[in-house]
């Protein structure tokens, strides 16, 4: 479903800043793959999803969605096969417009957008039923502006706005971290639920350790720009936090460094 | 008196159309746009000239329409795709505009007396409340499809749009152009009104553009799209009885106009953010000393 082939990208080239972001990255997905990604600060994360969205283009490699080459794609072409959710609740959703627009512009992504009435009747009665499912009230909301919605109900509409059109793939960009512990717990539910049910090929950067064992059915380490170490489902299941630990500083020879993770 | 007042609602409505243009930019997209003081010139001018050339006058008006639109989507190009910064992109056309105005005349002042304009037959009063509410209307139905969804979303949260696949390039430069197109409709409209174009005609009409929109807000609210473009229209109305008022006041001179409209604007811009500020303090203390005094019995956020 999506292929990455030894994608590389340097910031700022040929500069006393040069940096390097990824480093022959190669990775692949099947249909229905849930992969959780943790890595230290400056790992390559951030640029992993950026580069799979299209937000920046890989120097070096292919990355290839459902047999496409889109590595040249800018993101706004590439946004008919990919879904994502940012860590910023504010970055999901238009704040000014109302919650049935904000679905309404979820609704045509990826389509050609003209002169068609965004929220019809019909799609509105598409966007309750959807709306209902998240089981937090919103579907009574309809024409309440984005901007008076809570950090975690602007959280779970950009969710469901990311995923309700069943994309390709589905990008969760530490999209709980921004959250209190209660409201973090709540959308990572709702997560798990939406992911299962629509079977999205989904990757989910987080740095909750506890959350990236228990969610999905892979497990990839980053450090360096460079994936360490990649857990598949058999042995994930029984993994511990101390086993993933140990496994990271033996791999990459120091500890994982990182002022925001979280053990549990 | 009376005359006046009436002068006023008359221009005020052919405004209203140039303000539905700078709410565009300034609300909807977020983008300051100089080019207004040039465009609705350019409105006038082609306009005027090709209605002195013999052509029907609603064709002529239509033609400054598209002329308006070539220019805003310019500016749009210059800010999109050569990433000059918008209100740089916006001076640069409004300067260009002054010598492609003055080629389009061929002098600084164009005269329509005796000419057939769409005002000939039918008076500006009984015209224009029908031109006004059918923009205001189009306007509305527009920023309901989902074309106008995106390009009120690239105003409100670019990013969000880019990733539902919207090309905020084109939603930029669609925007500007339609504003500008509105600003020369109303250019071309004035200039048959007042029976001449003028090569000056445009200047400082962004800022009766704002005041237009700011009064129409601070007034009559704006709580949706459909409000607004009501407000807008409202606000261009009251600013040219303001205008006319202070005609009427002995010892204003009409070039100081322009001042009081800068002072308008400059105080429409800064009471708010006072006010608001004023309030989050006063509802902090409120709050704060709920909680220490352990008064507070009710939790705001919900579940989420």
């Amino acid at each position: 479903m999506l292929q990455l082939l030894h994608v590389t990208k340097l910031f700022h080239p040929g500069s006393p800043d040069e940096k390097i972001a990824l480093v022959d990255v190669n990775l692949t997905l099947q249909p229905g793959d849930f992969v959780t990604v943790i890595g230290s600060n400056g790992a390559g994360k951030s640029t992993l999803m950026n580069m799979i969205s299209g937000v920046l283009r890989p120097d070096v490699g292919q990355i290839i969605i459902d047999g496409n080459d889109v590595g040249h794609l800018p993101e706004y072409k590439r946004s008919r096969w990919i879904g994502r959710v940012f860590q910023d609740p504010m970055a999901g959703t238009a704040p000014h417009m109302t919650i049935e627009e904000n679905l309404a512009m979820a609704y045509t992504r990826g389509k050609g957008r003209g002169l068609r009435i965004g929220v019809t009747s019909q799609r509105r009665s598409l966007f309750r039923e959807q709306l209902s499912r998240l089981g937090i009230g919103l579907e009574d909301r309809l024409r309440a502006k984005v901007g008076t919605l809570s950090g975690g109900e602007r959280q779970a509409l950009s969710l469901l706005m990311a995923s309700f059109t069943e994309p390709q793939i589905l990008l969760l960009d530490e999209h709980t971290a921004a959250l209190d512990p209660a409201r973090a717990e709540l959308v990572t539910q709702l997560t798990q639920n939406i992911v299962s049910e629509l079977k999205l090929t989904t990757l989910m950067v987080t740095h909750n350790m506890e959350q990236a064992i228990r969610l999905g059915n892979r497990l990839i380490m980053m450090d360096n720009g460079r994936i360490i170490l990649d857990v598949n489902e058999d042995r994930k299941g029984h993994l511990t936090m101390e086993q993933l630990l140990g496994e990271f500083e033996v791999i990459s020879g120091h500890k994982l460094s990182d002022d925001r993770v979280m053990l549990g | 008196m009376m005359n006046s007042l009436i002068g006023a609602l008359e221009s005020g409505m052919i405004y209203a159309l140039m303000a539905l243009g700078v709410y565009i930019t300034f609300r909807i997209l977020d983008f300051p746009d100089l080019t207004v003081d040039g465009s609705f010139t350019t409105g006038g001018a082609i306009a005027a000239v090709m209605i002195t050339g013999g052509v029907a006058p609603w064709i002529a008006t239509i033609a400054a329409f598209g002329g308006g639109m070539v220019a805003g989507a310019i500016t749009g190009l210059l800010h999109t795709k050569g990433r000059i910064n918008g209100l740089l992109s916006g001076i640069v056309m409004m300067i260009a505009l002054y010598s492609i105005n003055m080629r389009i005349m061929g002098k600084p002042n164009v005269s329509l007396l005796g000419e057939k304009t769409l005002f000939s037959s039918v008076s500006e009063l009984l015209l224009m409340p029908f031109i006004v509410i059918i923009v205001k209307l189009l306007l509305d139905l527009f920023f309901h499809t989902d074309l106008g969804l995106a390009l009120r979303a690239t105003g409100d949260n670019q990013r969000m749009i880019r990733s539902f696949g919207a090309h905020t390039d084109h939603t930029i430069i669609l925007g500007l152009s339609l504003s500008n197109g509105l600003v020369a409709l109303s250019g071309g409209l004035i200039a048959q009104s007042s029976g001449f174009a003028d090569i000056s005609s445009g200047i400082g009409m962004i800022v009766i553009g704002l005041a237009s929109v700011i009064i129409g807000e601070a007034i009559f609210g704006a709580r949706n799209v459909i409000f607004a473009t009501l407000a807008v229209v409202l606000g261009a109305i009251v600013y040219r009885f303001i205008y006319a008022l202070a005609l009427r006041i002995e010892w204003i001179e009409q070039t100081d106009l322009k001042l009081i409209t800068a002072v308008i604007v400059v105080a429409a811009l800064v009471l708010p953010t006072m006010q608001r500020s004023r309030k989050a303090k006063s509802m902090a203390q409120k709050r704060s000393s709920e909680i220490t005094t352990g008064t507070d019995h009710t939790s705001l956020g919900g579940e989420l």
